[in-house]
């Protein structure tokens, strides 16, 4: 465990140290805004909730995520680093837990820091702050998602653009499995479980539940055991390609 | 005394290439050994191997009684390791970036800041400590290199290129540093400069195309010089034909080659038959002839004469063969 601290520590203040956390947390809180307040309507839905600010986190992670995640290991092997830090000891679990806890920590960093939103619908209105609450533990465990495969991803290239498309990708795919459009396109021909199994597949369909303030069991395991298979992944990608 | 690391039968495939064939030697405590080879000789990989990062094909190694296949992290935790070109975080201070070493490594409080400081201090980097890494030279950035590995105080230290692309200062600072610390630890170092070898090593190790090739003193390296025992003379005024022939009928001599003749001075080189020393008996000649004498020494051989011709012929040269 003090080894995932020291890993955790290092990466947390090595996104402050460069103007990568700056640079994230601006263009982070600038366009929820203008998500909230323009494309989702704030005042003109005349209601005294987050829902048109929580709606849009799915598309803003989508391409923000990414952008943190790719380097964490790209990065490293392509300074040769990764050398290092695999001849100290400890195990690459506890090198990939650390390097994803802060990681994601760093998010929870610039979630918190929306907090003026939550202010403003509080002095506007009398929202259901539970309602608020379950949104943000909901965000937050999607962001959690995203940056499991985000990490993953970075783990099989050296190159972080790579790793970043890849990791748009790879997250669109799992947003679009719950929209009908998709689920149309299987309906078609395939049984109804697999149907089923792919939505249930989907950040959408578990995140929404949440954003209505439900934090139901179901929706908080898989996002767990999602962050779980892609980080087991990632360990396992870390040890095949940490030396080529 | 117990083999601080034996490395047993270690093999490294990379396909249908052997980078690694089946190398086995072990280094005790107090050793200094030097890991010779052309580039792509596998010195790295076999680095690579005994400090984990790389998994073997076949075979294994011992770090001080561990398996690095079955007790990695013990294994780690007992090697101080300079990997090739010595990365390090570019964006952490020297400082930062030892602390973060030292905490991984277990310390905490003030046994953490006073190995930091003592690294810092062993290696020079008093004066950069607070300066991104990145922005360090290169002579720096391997000191910070340096300064990691041995943070720990490990009994076995691992080192890959030490001195690669460093000015003759910085070498000898390094090869300093080496020597200070031989005593109480197994250090092996891989390089492809040979006078290193004289200078550091107690022991030297060839390999080529991932094979051993030799294992033994630096001295013994240097007796398979067709150099080795060689006397070189240089005398004044003299009868150059009788001389030479005078040298030819002494019964270890197997050659006389004549380097240069100029102003009545005459500079000869005597090779003896497998190096056995003929200096004594020159000097007799020359004392019972009265030649005038210029210079009179012994060659020990050319370091990298020798290395040229293992690697090229890869073929494996035991030095008692040669001895005996």
């Amino acid at each position: 465990m003090s080894h995932v601290l020291a890993i955790f520590k290092r990466e947390l203040k090595n996104y402050f140290a460069t103007p990568v956390a700056m640079i994230f947390i601006i263009i982070f809180l600038a366009l929820t805004g203008v998500f909230t307040f323009y494309i989702g309507g704030f005042y003109e839905r005349g209601q005294a909730d987050l829902q048109p600010f929580f709606a849009y986190h799915p598309w803003l992670y989508l391409f923000l995520i990414p952008a943190i995640s790719m380097r964490l290991w790209a990065e490293e092997r392509k300074s040769g680093t990764i050398e290092m830090l695999m001849t100290l000891p400890l195990s690459i679990s506890q090198a990939v837990l650390g390097k994803y806890l802060a990681a994601w920590c760093f998010t929870a960093i610039a979630l918190a820091l929306t907090f003026p939103i939550w202010i403003t619908v509080n002095y506007l209105g009398d929202p259901d702050n539970a309602v608020i609450v379950a949104s943000y533990i909901g965000s937050l465990l999607l962001a959690g998602a995203y940056l499991a495969v985000g990490s993953c991803i970075s783990a099989i290239t050296k190159n972080q653009v790579i790793a970043f498309v890849i990791s748009v990708v790879i997250c669109f795919g799992f947003i679009l499995s719950g929209f009908h459009i998709v689920l149309d396109f299987f309906r078609a021909w395939a049984p109804q479980t697999i149907v089923t199994a792919i939505s249930s597949l989907s950040f959408l369909t578990h995140f929404n539940a949440m954003e209505k303030g439900v934090i139901d069991l179901r929706d908080v395991i898989y996002f767990v055991s999602f962050i779980g298979c892609w980080l087991f992944a990632n360990v396992i990608l870390v040890e095949l390609k940490k030396a080529d | 005394m117990e083999a601080m690391i034996d490395v047993i039968h270690l093999r490294k495939r990379f396909g249908i290439h052997n980078a690694v064939d089946d190398i086995s030697f072990s280094v005790k405590q107090g050793e200094v050994l030097g890991f010779l080879g052309p580039n792509g000789a596998g010195k790295s990989t076999t680095m690579k191997m005994i400090t984990g990062f790389l998994a073997p094909t076949e075979g294994t190694a011992r770090v001080c009684g561990d398996d690095i296949l079955q007790d990695p992290v013990k294994v780690k935790a007992a090697i101080g390791y300079l990997p090739e070109g010595a990365p390090a975080y570019g964006e952490m201070t020297p400082k930062s970036y030892l602390q973060f070493i030292a905490e991984i490594r277990g310390f905490r409080g003030t046994e953490l800041n006073q190995r930091v400081n003592n690294a810092i201090e062993k290696v020079n980097l008093q004066g950069v400590i607070h300066q991104p890494i990145e922005t360090l030279s290169k002579g720096f950035k391997r000191r910070v290199g340096l300064a990691q590995a041995i943070l720990h105080d490990p009994p076995v230290l691992i080192m890959d290129e030490p001195t690669d692309g460093l000015d003759p200062n910085q070498k000898h600072e390094v090869r300093e540093l080496i020597r200070a610390m031989a005593q109480n630890k197994a250090i092996v170092v891989s390089t492809h400069i040979l006078e290193e070898v004289s200078a550091v090593c107690t022991r030297a190790i060839i390999i080529a195309q991932g094979k051993l090739l030799f294992d033994g003193t630096p001295d013994e390296l240097a007796a398979l010089s067709t150099l080795h025992n060689a006397v070189s003379v240089t005398l004044r005024g003299a009868d150059a034909n009788g001389i030479k022939s005078q040298l030819r009928s002494l019964p270890d001599v197997a050659k006389v080659n004549e380097i240069s003749s100029e102003n009545g001075s005459l500079c000869l080189q005597i090779i003896p038959r497998d190096g056995i020393p003929v200096i004594k008996e020159i000097g007799h000649l020359a004392k019972t002839n009265n030649w005038e004498l210029d210079e009179l020494h012994v060659e020990t051989g050319y370091l990298d004469e020798v290395f040229r011709r293992i690697t090229t012929e890869s073929k494996a040269v035991s030095p008692k063969e040669i001895l005996t």
